[in-house]
């Protein structure tokens, strides 16, 4: 069926969901009209649509939030249907209501819908009548110890016991059994008024190990609603999603098949029209209680296309359009699996702490499609030299690889991030990698706390093993080898070197441990001892200036990015980063007897940790400060950062004041005893 | 036979221990390798080839007679790196200190009138603890025959010398007139005066480290050219400024085979220009996007670092480039940075290194300080290094040109060879809103006329046009093009011949 739903559609939103929007669009033959502010001048979305329709300055509010902006957008340019993307416009029932009064039509659901699930009571409410599993819980307040026992008795132990103005786990608390819950309503509701001054406290479930796992759904306009499957997201930091995939390592069919039919039962009971999903949370015994329902599309949903096979975005422009879907829920299936990788412009070395800045170098992997079982999909609105502002989310790309099994696909997205060049601001791919390779991720075991249980002190890069370091020093010594080969051609010498360089003994210094490697080059071909082993013929084709090393090691295959550094290069690879130096047997023995030197002591310094402005100082030069006191206040990505006193100092010097510009690692105060 | 043979090992022996094993000890101690140890870093592996292995002082007074090592403190001779000759002298510390004696600087002076004969770089590690004081006027005699062996040598061979320990008083003249000076951070330092002497006759306390440091000769004084981690990390990245450097002024820089292609488009290049003119942004990125493999070996990187100066290779073959840094002080020109590269341009035209200049600039930076410092002459020796220079020279604006900063600048006038512009070039007087505030003084009132006069001006000269009518800038070309179109201009220029007016020096602005 090759009908045209539309003729020209305006996608209301920026980045790579736009472009992701205007592909499917293009593919459908639709014309389509990008819309931008001042900071998108030249982004890809503007460029890959056929019409532009600049709609104001850079702050959203001034510009993609403007509902007759994009009205106005829509009557210059005759787009009779608009795509809203996430996040922005897409769930306000008002503009979907504005659009409709002009006569425009909201690829999306109809603004009944939005607001039914907009608001969390409601949406709860309409769940529960529609018989979806809801999180047990009281809905008023708690008199006193008997009746919360009471209470906890009817939910079901274990139950949360919590303050109505609680935060931050104060006033917080766990309870297995009435003893437990007596107590806890006591200490809950005491901590509570010191804490915040009021003491209203109330009971729900308490979810054990809870794994974040939504439905996504598609419905039209003539009662058809279909479940396309699940995804999990339990990778999350701070609430944010990380990585998800689909399906879940989790469910069983049976659980599968109960979460698809309520979520179909809930948009049926709200007449849901378009693609929606439904957020459960997943405790370990497999219960399942509903969260929310996201009336829109997800940031995920490549996962779901990749597993299904329909593209969700055509099929929410032909539902908006009014068709009766072709699929029947008998033509979904689940076919292999499929893992999204979100790059955020966050310095994972620096509590992942946005980082903006000019994208001086962006290679992402060549996208490929069923090549050996592997299909990878790379959905960006960003190219080498865009700008990552302050303005916007700070999402770069969402990498996604699928193949036949959760392994090979982790394992494709591990060697597709390796293959990821980033440069120009920090970034999460060191995060991701070293994700990729964590025991427990690759057994499936997750949480929605994987994050802070695994990474409790924050992110800290993988430390190599054994395996990992003879491979980086082999991969060093072989560079270096092709290096010092190639420059031994340089013009006017009189003494080749060449003939010397056919059989090298190199020196590998990595991570204070030291590697032998020797090196027989025959043409090209490098038989290749490791501190005196054999490890067979290896293969590169890499020459000097690549910023990539593919590296074929005992019939597998390696990719090092490669960046040269006095002495040596850096090389990382599946979040290992190291600095590895190369040397003659006689240079390494030399270079054994240089002191190790210890970088600058800054624990008297406070450093500006990201680039931004300075919207207040907290204390004067000469004050005493305690650990946890507030020192200053930097202004970042629109995020206000308090910076805090690590421990007892008195300030010595304070450099900046109020509005200064600083740069990344900028002193901001100094410190005395 | 064979005992003869023999005694000539135990000789060679004795020798290689210098000042024997406690001092050699003494010096790893400090973090230090030994005379020796420093050339095989340097060196070829096995390429080292010795002279005056046995040279010894002829002093008697102090007691001096009876102390006697063979090589008198210092080790020369000649080696290969990528198996490209060079000249070396390595002084031994753990010899009287390094100390210059007469014969010390003997043996120094042997290797360089070779080096000049023979036409091969010089590299000195200096390690020294000064004059032999036990020689009095014959050390001096000695420093000052280096000294004019070193303004011979200047121009027709690179010279290049490594501070590796102490080098103070009159022993830092010799490093002071070579090419390029490095540093070893945390174990050298250089001075004219030290810390005692200074305390004595200004009362100022300080230390070697502050006074004369790698920190403080990499940033402050401009005495040196760079400072790297350790002895290693040095001796290595010599090697590899090594491979840039023509073996004398008499050849063309070197030619390294690269995978690199001619022709490879940087579309990021066409974005790297901020929409907003005082916005700043990294000039460094075109210079690695530009370069053969990304590879910049930069001169001076912590000090006026207002203006980039450093070695690239296009298509293999060696390019110095100047650029301004619009990340620092907007990138204009103020004394440390015209001196920084006029000194930078000199080299490259002696040694026959063609020049690629790329050109941000918003004018000179004004002010007392720079005025009473004496831009006016010090702004000149850039631009009488430009002007004299008849190496290829290649110029691209990418932002400003303004006033005469933009003359200065390897503009056409001067004879620059080909000049490029992109298309966000604005060559002009000044910037418009100077402009239209001086030509329409009388309107200065009325903020709106004012508005779109400079609006007026901006439309009539905020691109490159104007010049280009003029032939002042040969094409507009798109950013993402840069490498290309610069490599294909080098590669046309490499025939170029000019015969500059004969005289017997120029006399530049000192």
């Amino acid at each position: 069926m090759t009908t045209k739903p539309f003729q020209k559609i305006l996608i209301a939103n920026r980045g790579e969901i736009a472009c992701r929007v205007i592909a499917s669009a293009q593919k459908m033959g639709i014309a389509t009209v990008a819309v931008y502010s001042d900071a998108d001048r030249n982004a890809e979305h503007v460029k890959m649509a056929d019409e532009a329709v600049h709609i104001g300055p850079p702050p959203a509010a001034q510009s993609y939030l403007l509902a007759d902006r994009i009205i106005a957008a829509c009557k210059q340019t005759g787009a009779e249907a608009v795509h809203p993307g996430y996040g922005f416009l897409s769930e306000r029932a008002s503009f979907c209501e504005a659009l409709e009064k002009e006569g425009i039509t909201f690829i999306g659901p109809k603004p009944k819908a939005i607001e039914a699930m907009g608001d969390k009571i409601t949406s709860k409410k309409i769940a529960a009548d529609a018989g979806v599993s809801t999180v047990p819980g009281f809905m008023g307040l708690i008199e006193d110890a008997d009746h919360a026992v009471k209470i906890a008795g009817e939910i079901g132990y274990p139950v949360m016991i919590k303050a109505s103005a609680g935060g931050g786990g104060k006033g917080m608390r766990i309870a297995w059994n009435d003893a437990e819950a007596r107590e806890g309503f006591d200490r809950s509701k005491s901590e509570a008024a010191s804490s915040f001054g009021d003491d209203r406290i109330f009971i729900e479930k308490f979810v054990e190990e809870p794994r974040h796992i939504e439905i996504q759904v598609l419905a039209d306009a003539h009662g058809t609603c279909l479940w396309l499957n699940e995804r999990e997201c339990s990778i999350q930091r701070r609430n944010q999603k990380v990585v998800e995939e689909a399906p879940s390592p989790f469910l069983d069919a049976e659980t599968r098949k109960a979460m698809g039919e309520q979520s179909v039962a809930l948009a049926k009971a709200v007449d849901y029209q378009s693609a929606g999903t439904v957020e459960f949370i997943v405790d370990k015994h497999r219960n399942f209680y509903f969260l929310e329902m996201n009336t829109r599309l997800q940031v995920e949903h490549p996962v779901t296309e990749l597993i299904t096979g329909i593209d969700l975005v055509e099929q929410m422009i032909r539902i908006a359009a009014g068709e009766k879907l072709a699929l029947t829920q008998d033509d979904v299936t689940i076919n292999g699996w499929a893992i999204e990788s979100r790059l955020y412009a966050e310095d994972p070395y620096r509590n992942f702490l946005p980082s903006i800045g000019r994208l001086t170098r962006y290679r992402p992997p060549a996208e490929i499609r069923n090549v050996d079982g592997v299909t990878l999909r790379n959905d960006t609105g960003v190219t080498e030299g865009s700008e990552i502002s302050m303005f916007y989310d700070p999402m770069i790309a969402k990498l996604c690889t699928h193949a036949p099994d959760r392994l090979p696909a982790i394992d494709a997205m591990a060697e597709a991030l390796d293959r990821f060049e980033l440069e120009g601001i920090g970034h999460n791919i060191p995060f991701l990698s070293a994700l990729m390779g964590h025991p427990r991720w690759r057994e499936g075991r997750l949480s929605t706390g994987f994050i802070a249980e695994e990474y409790p002190d924050g992110f800290a890069p993988t430390e190599p093993d054994e395996a990992a370091l003879g491979e980086f020093a082999v991969a060093a010594a072989l560079l270096s080898h092709i290096h010092s080969e190639r420059n031994a051609w340089i013009s006017g010498a009189r003494f080749p070197q060449a003939e010397r360089r056919a059989q090298e003994e190199k020196v590998v210094r990595l991570a204070g441990a030291e590697r032998r490697v020797s090196i027989d080059d025959t043409d090209g071909s490098f038989a290749v001892h490791l501190d005196g082993a054999s490890r067979g013929v290896v293969y590169t084709g890499w020459a000097p200036g690549d910023t990539l090393a593919e590296v074929e090691l005992d019939d597998r295959s390696l990719v090092f990015k490669v960046r040269a550094i006095a002495g040596g290069f850096n090389l990382s690879h599946h979040g290992v980063d190291l600095d590895v130096r190369v040397y003659s047997p006689r240079v390494a023995a030399l270079a054994a007897l240089m002191p190790e030197k210890v970088a600058p002591d800054t624990s008297n310094l406070l450093l500006c940790p990201m680039p931004g402005l300075v919207v207040s100082i907290a204390v004067k030069e000469g004050d005493t400060v305690e650990a946890g006191q507030t020192l200053a206040v930097i202004e970042a990505m629109k995020m206000e950062n308090v910076l805090k006193a690590e421990k007892r100092a008195v300030v010595s010097k304070i450099p900046v004041a109020a509005g200064d510009s600083l740069a990344v690692d900028e002193v901001i105060m100094e410190f005395g005893e | 036979m064979q005992d003869i043979l023999d005694q000539l090992e135990e000789r060679r022996a004795q020798a290689r221990l210098g000042g024997g094993q406690r001092r050699i000890d003494a010096q790893h101690a400090k973090g230090k390798l030994t005379a020796r140890e420093r050339l095989d870093v340097l060196l070829d592996e096995g390429s080292f080839e010795e002279y005056d292995m046995y040279k010894a002082h002829r002093c008697v007074d102090f007691g001096m007679a009876s102390q006697q090592y063979p090589g008198d403190g210092v080790i020369t001779g000649w080696g290969t790196i990528n198996g490209r000759p060079v000249y070396v002298f390595s002084q031994d510390f753990t010899v009287f200190g390094g100390s210059l004696s007469e014969t010390h600087a003997e043996k120094i002076c042997k290797i360089m009138d070779l080096a000049v004969q023979n036409g091969a770089p010089l590299i000195g590690l200096n390690d020294s603890g000064g004059a032999r004081i036990q020689e009095g006027v014959a050390s001096l005699g000695g420093y000052a025959e280096v000294f004019w062996r070193n303004v011979q040598a200047s121009g027709v061979i690179p010279q290049i010398s490594v501070i590796m320990g102490p080098c103070a008083g009159g022993a830092v003249y010799s490093p002071a007139m070579t090419d390029f000076i490095f540093m070893v951070r945390d174990t050298s330092y250089m001075f004219v005066t030290g810390p005692d002497v200074v305390k004595t006759v200004t009362n100022e306390v300080v230390t070697a480290e502050e006074l004369g440091g790698a920190s403080t000769h990499t940033k402050k004084s401009s005495v040196a050219d760079g400072a790297f981690d350790n002895d290693i990390e040095t001796l290595l990245e010599i090697r590899r400024l090594f491979d840039f450097l023509p073996l004398s002024s008499r050849e063309e820089p070197p030619v390294l085979p690269t995978h690199d292609e001619q022709g490879r488009l940087e579309m990021s290049l066409d974005t790297l220009i901020p929409d907003n003119p005082n916005k700043p942004y990294d000039m460094k990125e075109v210079i690695l996007k530009v370069a053969d493999e990304g590879e910049f070996f930069e001169i001076q990187q912590d000090h006026a670092r207002n203006i980039l100066c450093g070695f690239i290779r296009l298509n293999g073959s060696t390019v110095g480039v100047v650029a301004n840094q619009p990340m620092v002080l907007a990138g204009c020109l103020d004394i440390d940075s015209a001196k920084k590269a006029g000194r930078f341009v000199r080299f490259c035209d002696a040694f026959n290194i063609p020049i690629l200049t790329l050109v941000d600039v918003p004018g000179f930076l004004p002010g007392t300080s720079q005025e009473y410092g004496g831009i006016i002459k010090h702004g000149a020796k850039l631009l009488f290094a430009y002007a004299e220079a008849t190496v290829p020279k290649v110029t691209v604006i990418t932002r400003k040109a303004y006033g005469g900063a933009y003359d200065v600048m390897a503009s056409k006038h001067i004879r620059a060879d080909v000049n490029y512009a992109w298309p966000t070039a604005q060559i002009a007087v000044m910037g418009a809103k100077g402009a239209t505030e001086i030509l329409y003084r009388s309107e200065l009132g009325d903020p709106d006329k004012i508005a779109a006069r400079t609006k007026e001006y901006e439309d009539r000269f905020a691109n490159p046009f104007v010049a280009a009518q003029r032939g002042f800038i040969d094409e507009v070309i798109m950013p993402h093009s840069t490498r290309r179109r610069v490599l294909r201009a080098f590669e046309m220029l490499k025939t170029k011949k000019v015969e500059p007016p004969k005289k017997k020096h120029d006399n530049i602005p000192l």
